[in-house]
């Protein structure tokens, strides 16, 4: 039908004990702050309008587009709330939506269902924000800045997520890191662009169907600073654990083995060889690591640089404009 | 068309739809929960989980083959957990030999699979039944019932409301654009764009509804405030809960101790 179930929501069964109850505890906390500081903005207005909202986002999920051989890729909406709504609404908004679908469509366990906000609700959400808000600021409200930061925070919310559920599941010694990485990466690579087109398509619908809404989220960044640090802490984290856990699952098993303490108690104690030494990082994993950490700073650098080259000479253009104006009136 | 065959609820009038919400919802948890604490291999508790979840569905006249049928639904998943069979290491089960590829199948890898599909399959028919068996209303009740923020509850609450509407509204989206897409018998022609465009089209769509959406939203909370709305949600004290759910409730809490308690002598 319409919800066809995708590798984001977990079911139940797939999650240790541990790790289901400590991301309950952090969503419950993130989504009671959100709850505040929403009804602080919003005052009366927060119950129609997150609910409308999280019916929207919902059924917009219904909108798809045929891909190949049959597949069509559908929006699941955490950077477009996170966007327009800006991030503690959009918590709310995303809270909404998958809750309903743990609770009436069964897309996604009861139980696992804190690590299902958490993935989808605050990750995907801070980490799209985090982007957006970033490359918004790059391009100095000039039209790009929208659409690369719609499709840039629509994909990263996506790989960031899906890179946090694969961590999850090897953390509840599930998945071995060494696969389910990779091919979560993989896969939400290429989900993530089509979630970035829909993105956009919907920005460029907005922006000219209503300037304001796009532009609402613009004001006051420095309210938000706290979620843009979160995001990208979250983002640096999960590309630092995931090559980290999937260069060597052994650390991530080990750690597995003692969260696991009830339900995997036994299976995984006897997994880990007695008598190995686990050196604190391995050189690969450091490499790895190191790498990924380069490559983000080199994007971020040539990012800042097109950004202001492409400004001053806006300028300068600008500038020229204006004297040829000028001449021209004279 | 309408798109009320989104709600999963079947009425009727058995036992388990006339058990109190809060009963069956704390209960649908606790079975989740136990079946996620039992450990891998636990194979005899896997049975008892098992006939007590079928016992369940009898006694609610949804229909067995209904709930296994919505059951599958969950399954593609399991393919996440399917490479533990290969890499958790144990004693040799099974060895594929593919050309020169050795795979073997650890026995203790194999239980962890199926211990995983199993507790995943189990845990989704208690949801199953609640979903089905509850009318959406109640189900809030019993989410007030368990302290869930009532902010949440009365969001949660509107959104079920207009899920409906904006469904409905999503299906005219498509229809329309669908009426507007042509296919050419010619063989010169080709039919829609290529992908980024039909994206585009797409979020277009997407765009248009969250317009709606936002716009309607509006006019929602006008209408409530024009009532008197202020904010504050507001909701009859919940009905004291009637001895023979309470017993209910314990019963089936002790049923589910026993079970784990026996897991744990199993499970080894």
């Amino acid at each position: 039908m319409f919800f066809s179930p995708t590798a984001m929501h977990i079911p139940d069964g797939f999650l240790s004990v541990a790790v289901s109850v400590f991301l309950w505890i952090v969503s419950i906390v993130v989504v009671g702050y959100a709850l505040k500081r929403v009804g602080k903005d919003l005052g009366e207005r927060q119950v129609p309008m997150m609910g409308v909202l999280a019916a929207a986002i919902f059924a917009g999920q219904m909108l798809n587009f045929a891909v190949a051989g049959g597949t069509s890729g559908h929006l699941m909406g955490a950077a477009l709330a996170s966007i327009l709504l800006g991030p503690w609404a959009a918590v709310l908004v995303l809270t909404s939506v998958v809750s309903i679908q743990a609770l009436i469509f069964q897309d996604g366990g009861l139980l696992a269902l804190g690590a299902n906000i958490f993935n989808m609700g605050i990750v995907g959400v801070a980490v799209a924000y985090m982007a957006y808000h970033t490359l918004r600021k790059l391009a100095g409200g000039r039209k790009w800045g929208l659409y690369l930061g719609g499709f840039i925070a629509a994909w990263l919310s996506i790989e960031v997520a899906a890179l946090s559920v694969a961590l999850q599941l090897a953390l509840s010694n599930t998945s071995p890191a060494n696969l389910a990485i990779p091919a979560m990466a993989g896969v939400h690579a290429l989900i993530g662009v089509g979630e970035g087109l829909i993105t956009v398509g919907a920005l460029a619908f907005l922006s000219t169907a209503r300037r304001d809404l796009v532009e609402a989220g613009e004001a006051g960044p420095i309210k938000g600073s706290l979620v843009w640090v979160a995001g990208l802490l979250i983002a640096l984290v999960l590309a630092i654990a995931s090559p980290l856990a999937s260069a060597r699952p052994d650390g991530l098993e080990r750690i597995a083995g003692q969260l696991g303490f009830l339900d995997a108690a036994r299976s995984s104690r006897s997994q880990i060889i007695p008598d190995y030494a686990f050196p604190g990082v391995s050189n690969t994993a450091l490499a790895t690591i190191l790498a990924g950490m380069i490559g983000v700073l080199i994007v971020f650098g040539v990012a800042l640089a097109v950004g202001y080259a492409r400004r001053s000479v806006r300028r300068s253009e600008r500038r020229s404009e204006r004297r040829d104006h000028q001449v021209s009136s004279k | 068309m309408h798109i009320h065959f989104l709600d999963p609820y079947r009425s009727g009038d058995s036992l388990i739809h006339r058990l109190d919400p809060r009963v069956k919802f704390v209960l649908a948890l606790a079975f989740i929960l136990t079946c996620a604490l039992t450990p891998a291999g636990a194979w005899p508790v896997y049975v008892l989980l098992f006939a007590t979840i079928l016992a369940i569905e009898i006694l609610s006249t949804l229909g067995v083959g209904y709930v296994l049928k919505r059951a599958i639904l969950a399954f593609p998943f399991v393919l996440a957990a399917l490479p533990i069979i290969f890499t958790t290491p144990g004693a040799v089960w099974l060895e594929l030999g593919i050309g020169s590829w050795e795979l073997t199948i650890s026995l203790p890898g194999l239980v962890r699979f199926l211990s995983i599909a199993l507790k995943s399959w189990l845990s989704v028919q208690a949801a199953i039944v609640l979903a089905a068996s509850t009318p959406f209303p109640e189900l809030l009740v019993a989410m007030r019932a368990v302290r869930i923020p009532r902010l949440l509850v009365a969001i949660f609450g509107l959104m079920w409301r207009y899920l409906f509407v904006l469904a409905d509204e999503a299906l005219r989206l498509n229809r329309a654009r669908a009426a507007r897409s042509g296919n050419s018998g010619q063989p010169g022609i080709k039919a829609g764009g290529d992908l980024a465009w039909r994206a585009r089209v797409t979020g277009g769509m997407a765009g248009n509804l969250f317009l709606r959406a936002f716009e309607r939203s509006d006019r929602i909370y006008l209408a409530m405030v024009s009532r008197g709305y202020d904010g504050e949600v507001r909701s009859l004290p919940l009905p004291a809960i009637t001895s023979a759910n309470w017993l209910v409730l314990l019963a089936g809490l002790v049923i589910l101790g026993v079970l784990l308690s026996l897991s744990f002598l199993f499970g080894s």
